[in-house]
């Protein structure tokens, strides 16, 4: 009988740590080809047009800085709860819920000018996603809730009060399609370069991911939230008051994916509609992964998948391979980056029993 | 509209619809019961959901046969079963973590595979889906015979499971490995239970039934495959695992309430009463979240659930 055994190695230097989601993302690009063969498609013309839609041009470069800034914000959100072992898999449910508080706002406030509306919208959008990811972190505290089944099942609760309000109080007069009327002028994103739609939801992806950095490494509620993720009991006996530690990490990770939200309704649809989202609060759970759980690590795990998304429809266009390629990517990355991370701790023997 | 509800032509299809709605509810969390007492929570229970359903269409698409569909779903349940075992058991990587992988990966394998054999046409294909099956004299009996005693064969044998189940797991020596590797695997290795392999074949068995419960969305409740077509199911079995505190029966009773009241919110669109049905389709999950907080203080976990076994790193 032929087994593995897993056996604890030394640690490793701290580049090894930097350089593993890289090496991660090498080896998935490499087991894409498996996908992309059997799709049919040229090896070498896919992975071209892979990345040469994603930055091959002015254009498609901004197009992935675009769809890297709700991803940053989703895998800050998951990566920031994850690190306190509050698992938030609800990251998609708190980014419509903010972009639907955001919505309400947007539509609604007017008469304010634009330097107040916006970050009324922006504020609006952080407590939607907030309030709704507090809910699964009262559960777990109050009431033993398991957080993952909670913030799972929320999703789909979010999604049936967006498709009720869509379909009627929320829709656009003389509208058959279930959207949200247009947000005003004055909610809207400034586009920051000309011909692109590169908005403002970027640079506050970066600035988050800032804030996010600054909280973890240099403020007492960041060390208390890692402690509690370490081992709560020990938070707890230490004199942390663990309940409220998880109330806070679920309001500004819930924030952060509502902030997701505000920015594909003020910067790309300016109407809420059903799939403002195709999946960016399930990605956000890759991302956060792949980055290893820190801020930066997601901004490159990030554009690794931006590029992805991005890419796909190039290549599709070009080499008939289905754009889902980038969702089986994107559960190849993780998968991958799981079995990287074992390595940098444990040496795995093949071994006979 | 009272009349129409009471009426046993509506009571009738309703508890038609309870059976039908709750099968691949049963099928999932009866395999992910089996899973969990041996200690593995198997979180890639949607995306295996979503491949069983992608294949077994596919596989009765191409070969015109709906029990071969139904053994492929099962098959392609037992690899992504398979892959969860060797990531979350052999390797000892996070439960959570390795289940949600295998959810993205095979959600987005699924459709993937989808568009490569049927690009993107404007009308989804079909197949000739399960029909009913009558059992003689008992689906004569007034009210509950048409509801209860003409399904499908796969209702049959899913109901036929939940005692099936239960015996497996309190009654015989196979039932009592799994639970002990799931209860103490500490113990269950010093007494000669390969704990890994019990808790691989566990994966594995769960995972058939995760793929036929997929299967059945694509075979039996629809004719057709969509991309929401689990919508969530997968994550409902989980928290019915919960609710039903790990046992076969009282988790079935779970299945079935949600599939009540999956059934009711169709049945009552069907009337044409005048509800968003947005919020019909919600109430099986605020009502599955608020059961949740009923059961979750007197929950019985597995003691070694989402604990790897690594023989050396004992009571660590």
């Amino acid at each position: 009988m032929i087994g593995l055994k897993i056996i604890k190695r030394k640690p490793l230097p701290g580049w090894v740590k930097i350089i593993i989601p890289v090496v991660a993302v090498v080896i998935t690009l490499i087991f894409s080809a498996v996908p992309i063969l059997i799709a049919g498609g040229n090896l070498w013309k896919s992975y071209y047009y892979l990345f040469y839609g994603a930055l091959g041009t002015r254009y498609n470069l901004l197009e992935t800085f675009v769809k890297a800034s709700p991803l940053i914000f989703t895998g800050l959100a998951v990566a920031f709860a994850f690190r306190a072992k509050f698992w938030n898999i609800g990251a998609e449910g708190q980014l419509l819920a903010g972009a639907l508080l955001a919505t309400w706002v947007g539509i609604n406030f007017t008469g304010v000018p634009q330097f107040l509306l916006l970050p009324i919208v922006i504020i609006s959008g952080f407590i939607g996603g907030g309030i709704w990811a507090s809910i699964p972190a009262i559960l777990k505290t109050k009431l033993k809730v398991d957080d993952v089944v909670s913030s799972l099942l929320l999703n789909y609760v979010m999604i049936h009060i967006m498709g009720t309000l869509l379909f009627g109080p929320l829709q656009q007069a003389g509208s058959s399609w279930p959207r949200s009327p247009g947000i005003l002028e004055a909610a809207r994103y400034p586009m920051l370069l000309a011909r692109s739609r590169f908005h403002l939801g970027i640079p506050l992806a970066f600035l988050a991911v800032l804030i996010i950095w600054f909280i973890n490494d240099k403020t007492v509620f960041g060390y208390q939230s890692k402690a509690v993720g370490v081992n709560i009991k020990a938070a707890n006996f230490g004199g942390i008051n663990t309940t409220s530690v998880i109330l806070k990490t679920a309001l500004i990770s819930g924030g952060l994916a509502g902030l997701a939200g505000v920015g594909e309704l003020c910067a790309i649809h300016y109407h809420l509609l059903m799939d403002i989202s195709p999946g960016y609060g399930y990605s956000g759970i890759v991302i956060a992964m792949l980055g290893n759980l820190h801020p930066l690590g997601v901004v490159f795990a990030s554009f690794f998948f931006s590029i992805v998304l991005v890419g796909a429809h190039t290549m599709s266009r070009m080499t008939g391979v289905p754009t889902y390629i980038a969702e089986v990517i994107q559960g190849m990355a993780l998968i991958i980056m799981l079995i990287s991370l074992l390595l940098t701790e444990y040496k795995i023997r093949v071994v006979r029993k | 509209m009272i009349n129409e509800i009471f009426n046993t032509t509506f009571i009738t299809g309703l508890i038609g619809a309870t059976m039908r709605m709750s099968t691949p509810i049963i099928f999932a969390t009866l395999g992910e019961i089996i899973t969990e007492r041996s200690g593995v929570l198997n979180l890639g229970i949607e995306g295996t959901m979503l491949m069983g359903a992608m294949t077994g269409f596919l596989v009765t698409f191409t070969t015109g046969s709906l029990w071969a569909g139904v053994l492929a779903a099962a098959l392609v349940g037992i690899i992504l079963s398979l892959l969860m075992a060797f990531l979350s058991v052999h390797l000892g990587l996070s439960q959570h973590v390795s289940g949600l992988g295998i959810t993205l990966f095979s959600t987005g394998l699924a459709m993937f595979i989808y568009r490569l054999y049927f690009g993107s046409p404007i009308v989804p294909p079909t197949v000739e889906p399960f029909r009913q099956v009558a059992i003689p004299f008992l689906s004569k009996i007034p009210v509950i015979g048409p509801s209860l005693f003409n399904q499908y064969v796969l209702t049959y044998l899913a109901w036929l499971l939940i005692p099936v189940i239960s015996i497996l797991l309190y009654k015989t020596k196979i039932g009592l490995k799994i639970r002990t590797v799931g209860e103490n695997p500490f113990a269950a290795d010093t007494v000669g239970v390969n704990v890994n392999l019990t808790r691989t074949l566990s994966l594995a068995a769960g995972g058939a039934l995760i793929g036929i419960g997929g299967a059945f969305l694509t075979l039996a409740h629809q004719n057709m495959f969509l991309i929401d077509v689990v919508g969530g199911r997968g994550w409902v079995s989980i928290a019915m695992v919960i609710f039903g505190n790990w046992d076969p029966l009282k988790g079935a009773v779970g299945a079935v309430i949600f599939g009540f009241l999956d059934g009711l919110q169709l049945r009552l669109q069907g009337l044409g009463i005048q509800i968003p049905f947005h919020v019909f389709l919600m109430i099986p999950y605020i009502i599955t979240i608020v059961a949740l907080v009923g059961v979750s203080r007197r929950a019985a976990v597995p003691a070694g659930l989402l604990k790897p076994y690594r023989r050396e790193e004992k009571g660590g």
